[in-house]
């Protein structure tokens, strides 16, 4: 055991050293400290989408629209030009900046609650007009911010403040699978269901991100990353229980894969 | 010289915009003003590339508003009563994130669906707030077409000037009636490099945020502060208004908008047979001209205040001469007009016979 340490000690210490860093911070996020649960998804997606906007070198052509949710602060962390639009509005203030400034790649970053309930009318509508915009929708089956209430994507019989006897579909409705929905309209052009509770699904959201933004930067229409996420504090579970909530409850539901992908003529 | 042309109400407001170099018109039909985005559509983008997008809602299209404004351009939406008490919390958010705009309200009767007849029932939700928080719109209130057409420059004048939404508060009668009206000529589409639009981060700066969010109450009360700041310049500086007779006057006849505009027939009614009635008209209804009143009220025997709802503005009347004169009411709802006969009836009850 003892000359196990003397080889895993050096190991430790030394694998903190920048030299040895794989990632690093991509330098469009901020200084600002996440003020993100440990665990929860939106820090690395966060993290993806300004590695991505770092790497294509959009950061100065890029405007970003926050939600209200616990992603309000987005703004704080993500170093592009950002508005906070009203709770569900993210899609109609998108509209505004995209139709005066064409030229520029606009996204929103929407919770459940934001994207699929208070603002469905906001995202269908985008969506039908085929606004080119990249729609980010973090979607953990919960409301985050006001601790744990029913989300429109909360599963079937999920216990949360709201629904504390299991979501009952009868009175309380199915969960909704937005992005299914939103794949039949003409307008919109590229729809994925990712996930960030395995390396290998943030490998994928990221490559799924970067997607989005190249075909914003044609202007092809409508683009929506749906990413299933974690929320270990309202599911009352820790970081790892809370991603195999992910894993065994959520995409099983929410099957990951693209729902819509550009015909290839 | 302008152009002088015969339009509607709702025409030359939008011919206004155009030639306002507006860069954005965000919207959605409601009677009686469906004919600015009918209008807007057929000419705006054809003539100075102008965005012109029918949004699927109101909430929707304040919104838009509030994205293309954060951007730094020269935006407007209409609407109606029930569309505009939709687009509450979004002016809410524009007030409170600084961002400039105009807003027009061709007001209809109310409340609820009520009618699409003209009415001014909507004073206190546009000068009071509307919204949720403390703030207030500039709103600014045309009696005819050609006022429609001037307060679409000044509106955006003065929505640069204090990066605050501006209202026009108009009725469904200036908004559907044909009028003579001198247009300004084309002004150029001007984009503006202001330092607080998000327009892409500029290379080796910071990076531009807008919000009307501010978790920490005592940033929020700074912000409140400086909202506050902001209306009392404006009221300062900012307060139009127009007066007849005030030199002669024993009676004052006040109201705003059209209501104000009959009163004037009423008042020369009223003089012809031989009361010195005076008359004030608020132009801008925020800031109110509380000094006029005021100043007035001493040698005066009293007010009648005319409006087309149930008494809204008289309250700042009365709040304005403190009680140093008689302030009575005539008002017609729900999308009915007062004659001014009916008015100058209701004068005499008050003033000549009752006293």
């Amino acid at each position: 055991m003892s000359e196990l340490n003397e080889i895993m000690n050096p190991i430790k210490e030394n694998i903190c050293l920048p030299e040895f860093l794989v990632y690093e911070r991509p330098d469009t996020l901020t200084e600002q400290e996440f003020h993100y649960c440990p665990g929860c998804g939106h820090s690395t997606v966060h993290k993806l989408l300004m590695e991505v906007v770092s790497e294509m070198g959009i950061v100065g052509d890029t405007i970003g629209v926050a939600p209200v949710g616990c992603s309000v602060f987005a703004y704080h962390y993500l170093g592009v030009d950002m508005q906070q639009a009203a709770h569900g509005r993210a899609c109609a203030v998108a509209t505004g900046i995209k139709r005066v400034m064409p030229e520029k790649i606009v996204f929103t970053y929407q919770g459940d609650g934001d994207l699929a309930a208070i603002g469905t009318a906001e995202t269908v509508h985008a969506a039908n007009r085929g606004e080119n915009l990249l729609v980010i929708f973090i979607n953990n089956g919960i409301y985050g911010m006001t601790s744990g209430q029913m989300a429109p994507t909360s599963l079937e019989g999920m216990v949360t403040t709201t629904s504390p006897y299991g979501r009952d579909v009868l009175t309380q409705g199915y969960p909704l699978k937005i992005s299914e929905l939103l794949a039949h309209l003409p307008g919109v052009y590229y729809v994925t269901r990712q996930a960030v509770n395995t390396a290998g699904n943030v490998r994928k959201t990221k490559k799924a991100l970067q997607r989005g933004l190249e075909y914003q930067k044609k202007n092809l229409g409508f683009c929506l990353v749906e990413v299933v996420s974690n929320c270990p504090s309202n599911l009352k579970m820790t970081p790892l229980e809370s991603n195999e909530f992910v894993a065994n409850q959520m995409i099983p539901f929410y099957p990951l894969g693209d729902i819509k992908v550009p015909e290839v003529k | 010289m302008g152009d002088v042309k015969f339009m509607k109400g709702n025409e030359a407001l939008s011919e206004a915009m155009i030639r306002a170099g507006c860069d954005a018109y965000f919207g959605y039909p409601i009677t009686p003003q469906s004919e600015v985005l009918e209008y807007l559509a057929r000419e705006a983008t054809k003539r100075t590339g102008m965005v012109v997008l029918q949004a699927e809602s109101e909430v929707s299209a304040i919104n838009m508003i509030y994205g293309a404004a954060g951007c730094g351009k020269r935006v407007m939406t209409t609407s109606s009563s029930p569309g505009i008490s939709l687009m509450q919390e979004g002016l809410s958010y524009i007030a409170s994130a600084e961002l400039p705009c105009l807003v027009a309200n061709i007001n209809r009767g109310g409340p609820g669906l009520g009618t699409i007849q003209p009415a001014q029932g909507d004073y206190f939700q546009s000068v009071k707030g509307g919204g949720h928080g403390d703030y207030h719109l500039v709103v600014l209130a045309p009696c005819s077409v050609q006022e429609m057409v001037d307060y679409v420059k000044l509106g955006f004048e003065l929505a640069d000037k204090y990066r605050t939404p501006v209202m026009i508060l108009a009725d469904g009668a200036i908004g559907q009636m044909m009028e003579k009206v001198e247009l300004f000529p084309q002004m150029e589409r001007v984009v503006t490099d202001y330092p607080w639009a998000t327009t892409g981060r500029p290379a080796g700066k910071d990076r531009r945020y807008i919000t009307s969010l501010h978790i920490q109450p005592e940033k929020m009360e700074e912000i409140n502060h400086t909202l506050q700041a902001k209306y009392k310049v404006m009221q300062e500086t900012e307060v139009r208004y127009q007066a007849l007779h005030l030199d002669d006057a024993e009676y004052l006849m006040t109201g705003f908008g059209l209501a104000a505009r009959i009163c004037i027939k009423a008042m020369e009614l009223g003089r012809a047979k031989g009361y010195k009635i005076g008359m004030i008209r608020p132009q801008t209804l925020f800031p109110f001209p509380t000094k006029i009143y005021a100043e007035v009220a001493p040698r005066i025997k009293g007010i009648l205040d005319v409006e087309m709802n149930a008494g809204q503005m008289i309250e700042d009347v009365r709040l304005s001469v403190e009680g140093k004169t008689r302030v009575e009411f005539f008002g017609r709802m729900g999308g009915m007009i007062p004659s001014p006969d009916e008015i100058l009836e209701n004068f005499e009850k008050y003033f000549i016979k009752g006293s």
